[in-house]
């Protein structure tokens, strides 16, 4: 199948001669492959027994290493910190294991490509190519008998068969369509709803204790859930994902929206910590300019201005939950959100 | 026994006294821009009612007093005040106004905390813009919140308590000593000089984006070199 | 060579044992007549063709790597208290998924070797798939008959990101999970289909308890399963279609010049694989990646600043950044273009690398084979549209790590996002002119050099007093190779009068394929390569310089 032809060998005396300037009638013709130059391995006995060396020694390195790391492991405690320079300190098992599977394998692999760069032959041999495509007497043959096939089957003929099997074949796989459907449940209104109720504390997720006004001053941020959600609950990962909130507390001349002055408490603003645009919980309050930028996307929303978007990818305000103070004296929600928190979607309206 | 009120008496003559020094250094490195009574002008706000943890937090990390009050941020630089200097400050700022106190070794001492609360505590409310272990990363408008790298507990705990700049306060009404302790204990375990990064390099402890530079100049580097190496020309024997 | 060899020394009954294994597998798999055709099959020396090998061996460590860590990974979201070795984690709420993956990081000896050998060995993959399929675009590998290889390559990359993407994922902590969070978000932003989606992806409400189960089995078994399928094809493919070469003394279209695959590369290709383990796992001894100890479990109320994918992801990342907020409210639904055009693009600039092939030989109108590859400079708008290509790539990169460019370089994040806004237009354009300008002027110079020689450095005063640099002819074999590439001719809309004289209608298409082989092959898009006669009339000049 494959022809190669190998040029014929020079002697390295010999080249010297192909560097020759162009062919005078054809100066862009195809020269043809060089002539294979010897190396030094080719030429010299003690050349090749260097190489030969290096190869063995590499080998070698090889298998010290491979001891090494079999050695590392069983001899060095599993939680061992060293410090190594200009790293820094690091766990010593990971680090003796790594350097000495690195320097097997590297060995390996670098014994192995001297081995072929230096001793093996390397001439350069040229193989054919044959066109991709097949020769028009073998088409022909394939579409006789493709034809053949196709008449004896008789389904070009035959259309009730025809029609059916195309009717079973597209049917059969929504069962499988079918069989998704209880990967979840159907989103109903739960994207709307939240955790927050009327009459629910604000509980201070530092101390876990329901928050009062005076708890929190001017410039602070504190977050918070709703009372009665506990970090142990089975909900607790879906639930803090909507009702989680960040209370800060502006001078109330400062705040410029009406709607969420009246929804403040003396100044104090609950907002939900989780971004309109994707769902990052946004938290990263700047109390002198009020506003809080979002580490993912950069939105940024200004919380003296109803939560307004005023810079970044974030569609629309923050979802402000709108609070009182009980009897008591706590914190408490008067009501849930009126919008859905979190990332917009289609149903969203 | 001395009488109480003497020594009363005596305290507070010493106290107004560190006012008075205080008020001296005010007048010269800070007033130019806060005001003759600290009631804040166009260039410096107001500080009545800052505190002396704020002070101390400001000048011992140098950066206060500022060189200018253009630019997003006041960067941390070398601090040219003495303690005692400092203590007169804020004892000056104190007077103006009550506002929380340095604290006491004892409150901020990491010795003994919950540093796995502490982490806790960490992501919840200083992740988001000091990064998981204190890297510190962009704010808004050229604004930034600092590496916590090497700032002491002391002037951790002031940050939390009194706010500085642009970064929220964390009053003990709502993050309580416990809680700031410890966040101190969690930082030391994580961000300090005997902090272990058990991989190897840190990287910058930044995340995904200098692991792919890593990733493409010393891997994808490391691998082209070595694939330049397999593929090239064994030297032919010099040609004679 | 030696085959005559050890047909000789064959007497009945009495071959070497190897040879009878050999001769019992012919017997069942015909291995003979496959080796005759694959054992001295030739393949061409250049570092660039080994950027592939570097992808198929990070996939095989990965696969190897991967599987130890099934052995010790939870994929569950039940909640566990953690009390492993990890002091600052202690008595932390966390899932299975986590804590398994904190007890492979602390507590299975060489765990933290293998997970970091896994996870540095897929940012390599994927960064050498990206610079093979450059190579591959930028010297027009990919024309016939290798369109179909193309795809498959490109498919692997798409599927390489999604793979990394599961598996990044996978160990719940807070940086994987704020992508998961961003990847809910994405999926609740498709009209009318989102929400449902969504919901039946994570069975319910976000975070729910079965992502990590679900991408687990996509990222260890239904993603991996097809890449395999398709390396296996691609590889294939490039046995059938034998390798490509660079034009050359003695390099045709007819045949492939290099070294044989026993012994040579056999050996460079085995030993390869070994090397590019072995630097990996040096990198994975001394470079930490990933370290979700520090990053904390998840939780969807907490989040890190800095958050960013894996680079892999960083594009679409930046697309998401650097788009404005828009949102459409509409007769009571929500379209999110905000974050449905970003997730749109996404889809977009991927496939117009990936279809790029099939405009241009649709442009060219070439049906013939193409086994010696293009100098980029020779291509200039082929080459052109691959760095605007690669610019949008690269400015989403930036757009995705803009917190990251303001704290390290001191600018405002609003000023590099809007920076990124703008180069996503202006970038582009200016790449694809420079690139082509460029091309153009190298052009030029190859063929100064064909007609006038190369500069030897050496200046020399004539008799009069003028200096000149002496130019020495260049070897045949040097303007051979300058000269060997084909320059298409702009195509022309045919006749537009048929033969009996009625006007035909000329297809829109037919106007627009002018068009654009106008500008790819016009007069100001290609240097015309220096003829004979040029070369003939200047040489026979006396005193050339």
């Amino acid at each position: 199948m494959s022809s190669q032809d190998i040029p014929e060998e020079k002697s390295p005396a010999e080249q010297g001669a192909h560097v020759a300037v162009a062919d005078e009638k054809h100066p862009f013709a195809d020269p043809g492959l060089p002539p294979h130059e010897h190396r030094i391995q080719d030429v010299d006995e003690r050349a090749a027994r260097r190489s030969e060396r290096t190869v063995a020694l590499l080998f070698t390195v090889s298998m010290l290493a491979t001891v090494g790391f079999i050695a590392s492991y069983v001899a060095i405690p599993h939680d061992k910190s060293i410090f190594v320079f200009p790293i820094g300190h690091l766990n010593a098992l990971n680090f003796a294991l790594g350097l000495t599977l690195g320097l097997a394998l590297f060995s390996i692999g670098a014994g192995a490509v001297h081995w072929a760069r230096t001793l093996m032959s390397d001439v350069e041999v040229a193989d054919e190519r044959h066109p991709i495509a097949a020769e028009p007497d073998v088409k022909a043959k394939v579409m006789a008998d493709f034809k053949q096939g196709a008449k004896e089957s008789a389904l070009g003929r035959r259309k009730l068969i025809r029609n059916t099997m195309f009717g079973a074949l597209a049917l059969f796989p929504l069962s499988g369509v079918v069989l998704l459907r209880d990967l979840g449940p159907l989103p109903g209104t739960k994207l709307r709803h939240t955790l927050w109720s009327k009459g629910k504390l604000l509980v201070n997720m530092n101390t876990n204790e329901p928050l009062r006004p005076e708890d929190v001053a001017v410039g602070s941020l504190t977050f918070a859930k709703p009372e009665g959600l506990e970090e142990d609950d089975h909900e607790f990962q879906n639930e803090i994902a909507k009702a989680a909130l960040m209370i800060i507390r502006l001078q109330p001349d400062d705040i410029k929206d009406k709607q969420e002055l009246d929804w403040s408490y003396q100044g104090i603003v609950a907002y939900s910590k989780i971004c309109t645009h994707v769902g990052c919980p946004i938290s990263l309050y700047e109390q002198q300019t009020h506003h809080a930028l979002c580490p993912c996307h950069q939105s940024t929303f200004d919380l003296s201005d109803g939560a307004k978007v005023i810079f970044g990818p974030a569609g629309h305000p923050l979802p402000q939950l709108r609070i009182g103070v009980n009897d008591e004296g706590y914190l408490e929600a008067l009501g849930d959100f009126t919008e859905p928190v979190g990332p917009a979607f289609w149903e969203r309206g | 026994m001395f009488a109480p009120a003497d020594k009363a008496q005596a305290e507070e003559s010493a106290q107004s006294l560190t006012i008075e020094e205080g008020k001296k250094l005010y007048t010269v490195g800070c007033a130019s821009c806060h005001g003759t009574d600290g009631q804040g002008t166009s260039d410096g706000p107001s500080l009545v009612g800052v505190g002396a943890a704020a002070v101390d937090f400001q000048v011992s990390t140098g950066r206060m007093p500022a060189a200018t009050s253009q630019g997003a941020q006041v960067p941390k630089k070398k601090n040219i005040y003495s303690q005692a200097e400092i203590d007169q400050l804020a004892a000056f700022i104190a007077s103006l106004g009550a506002g929380p106190n340095v604290p006491t070794k004892d409150q901020y001492d990491p010795e003994g905390a919950d540093i796995a609360k502490g982490g806790e505590l960490f992501r919840n409310n200083c992740a988001q813009c000091h990064n998981f272990t204190g890297k510190g990363g962009a704010l808004t408008k050229g604004k930034y919140a600092p590496s916590l790298e090497g700032v002491e507990p002391k002037h951790i705990y002031e940050a939390m308590l009194t706010g500085p700049q642009n970064m929220p306060s964390f009053p003990d009404t709502t993050m309580s000593e416990q809680n700031k302790k410890d966040i101190i204990a969690y930082l030391h375990a994580v961000n300090s000089d005997e902090t272990e990064n058990p991989g190897g390099l840190e990287l910058g402890g930044l995340g995904p984006v200098s692991e792919g530079l890593f990733a493409w100049i010393f891997g994808l580097g490391a691998l082209i070199a070595v694939a330049i190496w397999v593929a090239a020309r064994t030297a032919k024997a010099r040609k004679s | 060579m030696s085959t005559s060899e050890t047909t000789e020394s064959r007497s009945r009954g009495k071959a070497p044992a190897g040879e009878r294994v050999a001769d019992w597998a012919d017997g069942r798999l015909g291995i003979y007549s496959l080796a005759k055709a694959n054992m001295r099959k030739i393949f061409p020396d250049h570092w660039s063709f080994m950027l592939g090998e570097v992808c198929l061996y990070s996939f095989i460590i990965i696969i190897l790597t991967g599987v130890y860590l099934t052995l010790f990974f939870h994929p569950s979201m039940n909640e566990v208290e953690y009390h492993g070795s990890y002091v600052p984690l202690q008595g932390q709420l966390m899932s299975e998924a986590f804590s398994s993956t904190l007890h492979i990081s602390f507590d299975v000896r060489g765990g933290l070797l293998i997970r970091q050998i896994h996870h540095w060995a897929a940012l390599i993959f994927l960064a050498g798939m990206f610079v093979h399929m450059m190579r591959v675009f930028f010297t027009g590998a990919f024309r016939k008959p290798r369109e179909i290889n193309w795809l498959f390559g490109f498919l692997l990359f798409v599927l390489g990101m999604f793979t990394g993407f599961t598996g990044y994922s996978l160990p719940d902590d807070l940086l994987s999970g704020t992508g998961v969070r961003f990847t809910e978000g994405a999926i609740l932003s498709m009209p009318i289909v989102g929400t449902y989606i969504s919901f039946f992806l994570f069975g319910g409400e976000f975070p729910g308890v079965d992502f990590v189960a679900r991408f687990y089995s996509i990222h260890i078994l239904l993603l991996p399963g097809i890449m395999l399928g398709l390396v296996v094809a691609h590889l294939i493919l490039v046995f059938y279609h034998k390798h490509t070469q660079f034009a050359g003394p003695g390099k045709t279209n007819k045949n492939v010049v290099g070294m044989p695959l026993l012994p040579v590369y056999m050996a460079k290709a085995g030993g390869f694989f070994f090397l590019v383990f072995g630097v990996i796992a040096v990198i994975a001894a001394i470079a930490q990646i990933n370290p979700v100890w520090a990053i904390g479990p998840y939780r969807p109320d907490m989040v890190s600043t800095g958050a960013q994918p894996d680079w892999y992801m960083g594009f679409a990342e930046g697309l998401v950044r650097y788009m404005p907020g828009w949102e459409i409210n509409l007769w009571g639904h929500t379209l999110v273009l905000g974050v449905f055009i970003p997730l749109v693009l996404f889809g977009v600039v991927l496939a117009a690398i990936a279809v790029y092939p099939f405009i241009e030989s649709w442009v060219t109108g070439d049906k013939r084979e193409h086994h010696i590859l293009d100098r980029p400079r020779n291509a200039p708008t082929r080459t052109a549209f691959g760095v605007a290509w690669i610019t949008v790539y690269m400015v989403g990169l930036v757009g995705g790590g803009n917190d990251l460019w303001a704290t390290h370089f001191h600018l405002s994040i609003n000023a590099v996002t809007w920076f990124v806004r703008i180069s996503f237009f202006a970038g582009p354009v200016l790449a694809f002119i420079i690139t082509k300008r460029i091309c153009l002027g190298l052009q030029r110079r190859d063929k100064d050099k064909v007609l006038h020689g190369r500069e030897s450095g050496i200046i020399k005063r004539l008799p009069h007093g003028e200096f000149i640099e002496i130019h020495e002819p260049l070897s045949q074999d040097a303007m051979y190779t300058l000269t060997a590439h084909e320059q298409y001719k702009p195509a022309e809309i045919g006749p537009t009068v048929d033969e009996n004289g009625v006007e035909r209608k000329v297809k829109a298409s037919e106007k627009l394929r002018a068009k654009l082989s106008k500008s790819y092959y016009g007069p100001d898009s290609q240097i015309p390569k220096p003829t004979v006669d040029e070369y003939k009339e200047i040489t026979s000049g006396h005193g050339h310089h």
